[in-house]
């Protein structure tokens, strides 16, 4: 299933998302420069990197709510924010309010038409069955009719994810989805999105600090430090050569029963700080 | 106390006295624009943002008062300049209730500096803090009704983008609502829904039906739909009960407003509490410390 080479998909279909040339800088500080990616649909891209690297910031170009200092973007055939209804978005995992009057199922609904204005009388047998095949996707049906503040961390997350594919989007991008879930929900979260775009062909863009949970699925890494990043296969990019490059400093990648550990850097692979790097962002 | 049942005299004041019916029409109009607002108030944590805009509601009825124009229009630009100042200084909410705080307290004191300087009658001074809806006028009414009719259409607008901002900011920001304006617009509206109450129930006790009816509802339903339909029998029978009980014994009505909604409001959570349905605070399945800890890092 493996989409070694991106530009082969191009005959059947268009690329999921492109970037030619992306730059970010702020001030005097370039997050990245020169960055070309595309990404076919079907493709699952692990963003990789130290906090401050941008990352996050990525996602923000890709979803139209920042803006490249250069070079241009696209995603799913059109210009980032105008795709809305094309582009799911599964955010961190974050306690939702228990006094909130919304149960799990007006939260998936909202991922189809909460952008919209107006109340919306219309189709709504359309988007009922639509909310319940969603719900039903995820394995959240029985709990879909309680307050969402009131579920636990992993039945909010699985419903956060409902709540992106409800759309039926052509791209998935998410921001460490699987932060502070517990080891069972982890997996079950990254083995819905990994079905969706097995499924369904949606591309993934899947911003972690952390890739071993997702490893088996990733088809390529962008690891991105200081302006400095390495685009390819987890095997080409996650070497000690490269990711030494890249930090300018001696680091070791060590590859046991299957997974990959980073010695001899301490930012950005500590799961205490990537926790405020959205906040930084916003 | 006799007086308080005496049925006969309640009829007879309703079927005769025109100031009573339009106190009733008012109340009903009132209760039916608070209780829509009060879920979507309570899901936005804005219950202290009410309390703050009503006071400077009442230092604009109060300015209007002694200028010698409609308390309404007063109240109504006090009520909208307050919730504009508070919508849009401050976004962190830490920082958002200490600037309400400011405000209020500086509004009220203003406000009752205007009523020393008001050579007129004390029951009118009086009524803009603890309400007089019996003295709702037919301008009064029309204003009420416009403004109504106005916060209608305005929320029906904005009403899907709105809740998607209110449940999870983060997330309707990445779809592009426009989450800043939206919460200008919304804290606008219960500006002018604030208003409103203060010239029936008064200023201090405007969160009996801006808050108390959606707090009930969303004591005993989830569902966003039947959450506001309940927040609104709640507040009518609030608003038209009050109005109702306080004829006969000639007792001030926001007595019976806040009594009557605050027992609404016990009942609805004695019957959560027996559902076995208790909040995160008291226990029940709770998301784990680390999720909890990191809502305060994350949010805005």
């Amino acid at each position: 299933m493996t989409v070694d080479n991106p530009t082969d998909t191009t005959t059947t279909t268009s690329t999921a998302i492109s970037l030619r040339g992306a730059t970010l800088s702020y001030g005097d500080r370039v997050l990245w420069d020169g960055l070309d990616l595309d990404i076919a649909p079907g493709e699952f891209v692990a963003v990789l990197g130290p906090n401050g690297s941008g990352k996050t910031s990525l996602l923000r170009v890709l979803l139209g709510l920042q803006r490249l200092s250069a070079g241009t973007v696209e995603v799913a055939g059109a210009r980032p924010g105008r795709a809305s209804r094309s582009v799911g978005y599964i955010p961190q995992q974050r306690a939702l309010d228990p006094s909130l009057t919304v149960r799990g199922r007006d939260l998936v609904g909202l991922g189809l038409d909460g952008h919209r204005w107006g109340i919306g009388f219309g189709g709504m047998r359309d988007r009922r069955r639509r909310v319940t095949d969603a719900v039903a996707a995820v394995g959240a049906t029985d709990f879909a009719d309680r307050p969402v503040g009131l579920l636990s961390g992993g039945e909010q997350q699985r419903l956060r994810v409902a709540q992106a594919l409800v759309g039926d989007p052509a791209v998935l991008l998410c921001d460490e989805p699987l932060l502070s879930l517990d080891i069972a929900n982890q997996r079950a979260v990254s083995t819905l999105i990994d079905k969706r775009r097995r499924d369904a062909d949606t591309a993934v863009v899947f911003v972690t600090h952390e890739i071993n949970p997702v490893l088996p699925l990733v088809d390529r890494v962008l690891y991105l430090v200081d302006g400095r990043f390495r685009i390819g296969t987890p095997d080409e990019v996650m070497t000690s050569k490269n990711l030494s490059e890249l930090y300018r400093a001696a680091v070791e990648v060590i590859k046991v029963r299957g997974q990959i550990h980073v010695v001899g850097v301490h930012s950005g692979l500590c799961e205490d700080e990537s926790h405020h790097h959205l906040a930084e962002a916003e | 106390m006799e007086e308080l049942f005496n049925f006969e005299l309640t009829w007879q004041l309703i079927r005769d006295d025109e100031y009573v019916r339009t106190a009733l029409l008012a109340a009903a109009i009132l209760g039916l624009v608070a209780g829509v607002l009060g879920p979507l108030i309570v899901s936005r944590n804005m219950a202290f943002a009410v309390h703050g805009t009503s006071e400077l509601s009442f230092t604009g009825g109060a300015a209007a008062l002694l200028i010698g124009i409609n308390i309404g229009y007063g109240a109504l630009i006090g009520a909208v300049v307050a919730a504009l100042i508070m919508g849009l200084l401050s976004r962190r909410s830490s920082e958002h209730d200490s600037v309400i705080g400011v405000l209020l307290a500086f509004g009220l004191g203003v406000g009752v500096l205007l009523l020393w300087f008001y050579p007129g009658r004390a029951s009118n001074k009086f009524g803009l803090l603890v309400g007089q809806i019996v003295g709702v006028d037919f301008a009064s009414l029309a204003l009420l009704s416009v403004c109504a009719v106005g916060v209608f259409v305005v929320l029906a607008v904005i009403y899907r983008p709105l809740l998607f901002a209110s449940v999870d900011a983060e997330l309707a920001r990445a779809r592009g609502v426009p989450t800043r304006a939206l919460a200008a617009i919304f804290a606008v509206l219960v500006g002018i829904a604030t208003a409103l109450g203060v010239q029936t129930v008064g200023a201090l006790l405007v969160l009996s039906l801006m808050v108390t009816p959606g707090a009930a509802a969303a004591r005993v339903t989830a569902s966003p739909l039947r959450a506001t339909l309940l927040a609104v029998v709640f507040a009518e029978i609030a608003a038209v009960g009050g109005i109702v009980l306080s004829l006969a014994p000639g007792a001030p009505v926001s007595a019976f407003v806040c009594t009557i909604s605050f027992v609404i409001y016990v009942i609805c959570w004695t019957i959560s509490v027996a559902r076995g349905r208790p909040r995160k605070l008291t226990g029940g399945s709770a998301i784990e410390p680390a999720g909890r800890r990191e809502s305060v890092v994350v949010s805005r």
